[in-house]
């Protein structure tokens, strides 16, 4: 069997630093959200302001990966609705078993 | 592509009724790539909320911090559970170690992001390095994961007292230390259960990926992606990556913040 040219035959395309710039200050972004939820995690007081906080922050980040690093938004609008969109069902979720959680907690204690 | 069929009979103005379109812009890879994520993002999402559920239905502690026990009566404070870090035996350093983790993750999430951008240049030598970056961020947060269950199971020097129902179906009162699915020292059954359970899962994700992320890299090394003319598998496999990394930034909310 003949060897394989392992050489590539497909044009290489120079860097475009202005992308590369992105990616890292997207990771930057990303980084100082978790530094902020780290410093509120020992300085704020427990309780509902401080995990909605949380909450908010986190699908904040998690918009930063989708977006950023997914290149969701990239995509064609069908594509990023149809990802999109099923999510709001987990609004529903969300909401049902937190009533659900509370209930049996009025119910045992 | 396929507006340009040369299939026989088929006219290549077919119109929107007349086959071929791509509407979604997309390859079938990708495609059915995101589709899987949307599936994955519903399992997670369930166990997460389900855990939200659980641990609401428990009283919090409500004492200062520094005076915690660990008890079934009430939810542990996440920040007093998870505060060991390997070689420093008896610090308490809370959330330090679980912070290293995340950085971690995040940062292989950063070079998978720059693999892809390597393999939109068809830049092999980019593709590669930045993939073995990735791998070698997998594996260590794999390690790290390693040491927090092993230290979760096996607990402090201490432990704590409980009342409970062991598994021969009998109320006990003993010393626990650390965590089973049965009774742990820090808090409620389910509270070492769900963790077991979502972490647990979580992991499973990440070496799926580590797996994956080699393969790519062995393909992308020998040049498989240079003959077939594009990188897509490397972005494809970047959805899987990123897509763990998204996970583990709620994870990290419930589990260690709230």
């Amino acid at each position: 069997m003949e060897i394989q040219d392992n050489k590539s035959t497909l044009e290489v395309t120079p860097r475009n630093d202005e992308k590369i710039k992105k990616i890292w200050k997207t990771a930057g972004i990303l980084l100082a959200i978790t530094v902020a939820e780290f410093i509120m995690a020992f300085t704020m007081d427990r309780g509902i302001l401080l995990y909605a906080l949380f909450i908010i922050l986190t699908i904040w980040k998690a918009k930063y990966i989708m977006m950023e690093f997914m290149h969701l938004g990239d995509e064609a609008k069908p594509l990023f609705y149809s990802i999109i969109v099923p999510l709001i069902f987990l609004v529903w979720l969300l909401i049902a078993l937190a009533k659900e959680g509370s209930d049996i907690f009025m119910m045992r204690w | 592509m396929s507006a340009h069929s040369t299939a026989i009979g088929v006219s290549s103005k077919r119109g929107v009724w007349g086959g071929g379109n791509e509407p979604l812009k997309a390859s079938y890879g990708k495609l059915m790539m995101w589709f899987f994520l949307l599936s994955d993002i519903f399992t997670f999402a369930a166990f997460l909320i389900s855990y939200l559920a659980i641990r609401v239905s428990y009283p919090a502690y409500t004492g200062p911090a520094d005076t915690f026990v660990g008890s079934n009566e009430y939810w542990p404070v996440p920040e007093l559970v998870f505060e060991a870090v390997p070689f420093l035996h008896g610090i308490h350093a809370p959330l330090v170690f679980v912070g290293i983790m995340t950085f971690i993750l995040i940062s292989s999430s950063v070079t998978m992001v720059l693999a892809v951008e390597a393999g939109h240049r068809n830049d092999r030598n980019d593709v590669v390095k930045w993939m073995l970056w990735t791998m070698l961020g997998g594996i260590t947060f794999l390690a790290c994961q390693a040491w927090e269950w092993n230290h979760f199971i096996h607990g402090t020097d201490g432990g704590t007292v409980l009342t409970y129902v062991n598994s021969l179906n009998r109320q006990v009162t003993e010393t626990v230390f650390g965590a089973n699915l049965v009774v742990n020292e820090y808090g409620p059954a389910s509270f070492a259960q769900l963790f077991f359970f979502i972490t647990g899962f979580h992991g499973f994700h990440v070496t799926i990926g580590v797996v994956l992320l080699f393969l790519c890299f062995y393909q992308a090394a020998v040049g498989v992606y240079d003959r077939r003319g594009h990188y897509e598998m490397v972005e494809k496999i970047g959805l899987y990556w990123h897509f763990v990394d998204l996970v583990w930034v709620f994870v990290f909310t419930l589990f260690y913040l709230i």
